[in-house]
């Protein structure tokens, strides 16, 4: 086929491909970052989560239940009955501890097993040793490949752990024995009888595995053992386990996936804006096209294959270049992005098909939706009309009504109400989606609205750009969305972000009134003071008021994560004293249950409402509580019950503590009296002790840190808006060179025609600022309110950081008009005295 | 008042061309002619040169003694915005503008509105035979009463020199016939003088004066 033989169908659509390069160009690299950013954040949490999945797989084997309970653990007594069944076929014990390191700040976990019992219901954590009965020893461990690269130790040398406020040593018999994704997990295994000795968890296991014998039916069976289990055990399937620990992370995997999607939305609007001014522009061709017999559907397809050739060429961009992204993020923040979800977890990245699939196609998709709207409309145009000159006015009429933006912003206040899906605020990223589009749709009657309250300029180049904006909304209004759809992202994230910071250290503030913390078991739960250390501590000159406190982690609903149990020193009749409440407390009451105070999980996942009486399982029985107040806590999002801590001890006997409080007497300094404790109370060293200053300081740069990766997606989605901005504006500044042309004819300056353009960029960017931030502040309302309630379980009060958002919006306002003066100058290049003689 | 001695214009390229060399013209107030010459001579070329819209190679223009062709761009555009009025093809009126906006264009350029300004709109647009129609949007006028407008915008100022380029070449005979006579009334009217391009002899016709532009320069033409 020659050069003039080619369809003039293929001429107009690739010709405009290739004739706007540039614009072609950063819609483009807008799917790509979008892409990018979403196949990184799978890449990293699918990982993790795979990593961690396979790695407790692993550690379960071939069982078919689990009895799990306490995290300290349960009386092994049960074990021995549970082999006794006649459905069970091995019963393998169980111990699992969270050793603190003694020489480091660290925890390793140590999985204390049978091994013979093991072996048969988990045999990929087979022998490693040359001498089986080395297993046996109750002094040596065997290290995961991980462990041992991380520890930096080998086979013969010693490791140290605490356990209450000693140190005890244990050798590194071996290191391997496990393949695959067993190798890549961070663990140690030993003898059973050992690990409960050194340990000092006698009598004590923390998970019996069961292989049943062929035939029983194993759910049934589950049922009936779940109900004659004592209190506070549950039993599980292996992959319920697994499920139950992926839905720690769950909430927060969800949000970065949604923030990844936000950045794709906004690639998609730029595609929309691109495609939209550029149909515009071949308006006249399209119709000529028609005429000449062109079907409507054929040029659909056309324009729709146009966008999805732009979302396939960014989606193969992005896909390499988020694998890029995935492997940085992981070097600089860790498997978590910094949330703290997967410590302990060194995933390797795959390549994850399903999310590259995902990925690619929501690039494509992203493109295809944003042409699809224009396409459909250059099709819908009469050819006739079509072909006159000043027909484009046409195209944007359909942005004129405002019923269908009416109608998404009543759905989404609707889905505001709405309650959560599994647990997930499905409804809260509706509403936010549906406002934002919403919005977008009412965005030309909006910026139709704000011109025509602005006073008519006196010079006659601020003049003609008013009246060209009022004579014009539609082309504004596209023009903007990008930049507003971004900006109000941002401004939602950052009102957040503020807003959570702020009530994270208000309550900071109020959860700590001590000034000293001394914790026993940071990073591992291995660590403890005994009464007697306990007696130390209170005696050593200096001590006003100490307050001690035990962490328990309980089962109380086998489908869901443990929940944590503070037994501490409280005063029922004022828990507001240590409490932070986030209503009046009820007031103990003679002869009824004794009372016990939850964080706002406890109401929104197990109904423990104000005045309600709860069963929890404390040392196998049930003992029962009122819940006499709600407070806030965002340390917990699992959920924490708060009782007093001598009936903890009158219930259970367990006198020992993992934290303290301690008020000191004037004129004692905490230095001298943290110098004292480490000198004078044996094991004192291995305590951890802060002030409220250092715990605030350390837990606000976790926060920092956990953020990190949503900053990043917020200017990677303004970046995206303000290319969005330069790209339309572009577009419109070319199909207006006729105009142009007739202005320098009467005698308008190029310096004139650039502060027309100055002014246009000026009065579109303060508009779309004002949208951007009104709309931003109202999507923060539904994060805070909706997304973050139902998400975490945590409330906050709303605040606004209004320097950052002032200098932000001056800053967003500069870039975003000088991008439209550089963009409209460079639009402006060559002949415009020609452009007066063109008909099309 | 307008001396046009000597022009030339070529264009480089690939494909370099003469337009045309050794153009001359002078024109006095009232002067109104009309240049004819077959399609592609250099018709519009030859107005962009006189309006400062273009550079020449060669030659001088000159408007009351004035050479601008060695002015900066801003000096000439002065010029023109003050001294000149536009009368083109297609209209080309400003979509989002009212018909009276659009009339008043050249007057706000030349730095705003005064309490005259009003005044001088109505009277050209009654001269035109639109003086109900100045708050109608250009989309709601007939091709012939676009130009109607696009000649009322040309004068509003008072120009010295009012250029058509094919004013009649979108409109009908009949509103072409009325386009004609408006143009050369009110050039009349106004005291400016007028280059009416066109390759219509009905239409050269209207003119003082008919000329032909050729590759070589404007002679008269030999219309037997």
């Amino acid at each position: 086929m020659s050069a003039s033989q080619v369809s003039p169908a293929r001429a107009v659509f690739a010709g405009a491909l290739l004739e706007n390069k540039a614009r072609s160009a950063l819609a483009v690299l807008a799917i790509a970052l979008g892409v990018a950013l979403g196949y990184a954040v799978q890449l990293i949490t699918e990982s993790a989560v795979n990593e961690q999945a396979l790695g407790a797989q692993l550690l379960s084997g071939n069982a078919d239940l689990q009895i799990r309970g306490p995290r300290r653990g349960f009386d092994e007594a049960i074990y021995a009955q549970l082999a006794r069944l006649p459905e069970v076929a091995v019963a393998s014990p169980v111990i699992e501890i969270d050793a603190r390191l003694a020489d480091r700040d660290d925890a390793l976990q140590i999985i204390g097993q049978d091994v013979f019992r093991a072996a048969a219901v988990t045999p990929a954590t087979g022998v490693v040793s040359g001498d089986r009965l080395d297993l046996l020893r109750p002094d040596v461990l065997f290290l995961s490949p991980a462990a041992a690269a991380w520890l930096g130790v080998g086979a013969g040398d010693r490791l140290r752990f605490q356990v209450a406020l000693g140190v005890i040593s244990l050798r590194v018999e071996g290191v391997g024995g496990v393949a695959g994704a067993g190798a890549r997990q961070r663990f140690a295994r030993m003898d059973i009888a050992g690990a409960q000795t050194a340990f000092d968890r006698l009598g004590l296991l923390t998970r019996v595995d069961l292989r049943l014998k062929p035939g029983v039916d194993v759910g049934a069976f589950r049922e009936r053992l779940q109900a004659q289990l004592p209190a506070g055990l549950a039993v599980d399937r292996a992959q319920d386990t697994l499920a139950i620990a992926a839905g720690v992370s769950r909430a927060y995997r969800i949000n970065m996936d949604i923030l990844a999607l936000v950045a794709l939305f906004t690639g998609g609007l730029l595609v929309f804006s691109t495609q939209v001014l550029s149909v515009v522009r071949r308006r006249p061709y399209f119709a000529l096209l028609r005429v000449l017999g062109m079907t409507r559907s054929r040029l659909v397809a056309l324009l729709v294959a146009e966008a999805a050739l732009l979302g396939a060429i960014g989606s193969s961009l992005g896909i390499p270049a988020g694998w890029l992204l995935a492997y940085m993020a992981e070097r600089l923040t860790g498997p978590d992005l910094g949330s703290g979800y997967f410590a302990g977890v060194a995933p390797t990245l795959t390549l994850l098909p399903a999310a590259l699939a995902l990925c690619f196609a929501l690039g494509v998709a992203a493109a295809l939706l944003g042409g699809l709207l224009p396409a459909l409309e250059a099709a819908r145009a009469a050819p006739a009309l079509a072909l006159r000159a000043g027909d484009e006015a046409r195209a944007f009429a359909r942005l004129r009504p405002i019923g269908p933006g009416l109608t998404l912003l009543a759905l989404a206040t609707l889905c505001v109400f709405a309650p959560p899906v599994a647990g997930l605020p499905l409804f809260g990223y509706a509403a936010i989606a549906l406002l934002l589009l919403g919005t977008l749709l009412l965005l030309p009657r909006f910026v139709g609205i704000a011109l025509a309250l602005m006073p008519i300029p006196r010079r006659a180049a601020p003049q003609l750009a008013l009246a060209q904006l009022r004579g014009a909304p539609g082309p504004a209004a596209v023009t903007l969305a990008a930049i507003v759809a971004s900006l109000s992202l941002m401004v939602a994230m950052a009102i957040m972000v503020a807003s959570f910071r702020q009530a994270l250290d208000a309550w900071l503030i109020d959860i700590l009134p001590a000034e000293l913390y001394v914790r026993a078991n940071a990073g591992g739960d291995s660590g403890y003071m005994d009464a007697a250390d306990q007696a130390r501590i209170a005696s050593l000159p200096g001590v006003l008021r100490v307050e001690f406190l035990r962490e328990q982690q309980l089962v109380l609903d086998p489908a869901r994560p443990r929940v944590v149990l503070l037994a501490r020193m409280i005063d029922a009749a004022e828990p507001g004293r240590r409490l932070p409440l986030v209503r009046p407390a009820l007031m103990p009451v003679a002869d009824s249950a004794p009372p016990m105070w939850v964080n706002e999980t406890m109401v929104d996942v197990y109904g423990f409402t104000p005045g309600k009486v709860v069963d929890i399982p404390l040392a196998g029985k049930s003992a029962r509580f009122i819940v006499a107040g709600v407070w806030r806590d965002y340390a917990r999002p699992q959920g924490a019950m708060v009782i007093e801590r001598a009936r903890y001890v009158a219930l259970t006997g367990d006198e020992d503590a993992t934290a303290a409080a301690l008020w000191l007497e004037p004129g004692t300094t905490a230095e001298k009296f943290s110098a004292a404790l480490r000198a004078d109370v044996p094991g004192g060293a291995r305590l951890d002790i802060a002030s409220p200053g250092e715990i605030r300081e350390v837990s606000l740069h976790i926060f920092d840190r956990t953020f990190a990766v949503t900053y990043a997606l917020e200017l990677a989605a303004v970046a995206i808006g303000l290319c969005g901005l330069s790209s339309s504006f572009g577009a419109l500044v070319l199909s207006r060179r006729r105009e142009f042309g007739v202005l320098r004819h009467l005698g308008m300056t190029r310096c004139q025609i650039g502060t027309m353009l100055a002014t246009e960029g000026l009065l579109l960017s303060g508009i779309g600022l004002i949208a951007g931030l009104c709309l931003g502040t109202v999507i923060s309302l539904i994060l805070i309110q909706v997304v973050n309630r139902q998400s975490f379980h945590w409330g906050m009060a709303m605040s606004i950081p209004w320097s950052a958002l002032a200098a932000a919006a001056l800053l967003v306002l500069v870039l975003s008009t000088l991008t439209a003066l550089v963009t409209g100058r460079r639009a402006l290049g060559g002949d415009l005295v020609q452009a007066v003689k063109d008909d099309w | 008042m307008l001396v046009v001695r000597g022009l030339s214009k070529a264009y480089a390229g690939a494909r370099p061309r003469t337009v045309f060399a050794g153009v001359d013209l002078s024109l006095g107030p009232g002067d109104y002619v009309a240049v004819m010459g077959e399609s592609g001579i250099g018709k519009s070329t030859l107005l962009n040169l006189i309006a400062g819209l273009d550079r020449a190679d060669a030659g001088s223009i000159a408007l009351d003694g004035v050479e601008f062709t060695t002015q900066d761009d801003d000096t000439i555009t002065a010029t023109r915005r003050r001294r000149l009025g536009f009368v083109f093809q297609a209209f080309h009126l400003l979509p989002y503008l009212s018909v009276a906006q659009n009339v008043g264009l050249p007057l706000t350029l030349q730095g705003g509105e005064s309490e005259d300004s009003p005044r001088r709109v109505a009277a050209m647009l009654s001269a035109v035979g639109l003086g109900e129609r100045g708050a109608s949007m250009p989309r709601e006028l007939s091709g012939g009463e676009l130009q109607r407008v696009a000649i009322a915008r040309a004068l509003v100022h008072r120009p010295q020199l009012v250029l058509a380029d094919e004013p009649t070449g979108n409109l009908d005979p009949e509103s072409a016939g009325q386009v004609l006579s408006l143009l050369r009334e009110q050039i009349k009217a106004n005291g400016a003088a007028g280059i009416l391009v066109t390759h219509s002899r009905p239409a050269a016709a209207t003119a003082d004066r008919i000329l032909l532009l050729t590759q070589t320069g404007l002679r008269e033409p030999n219309l037997v």
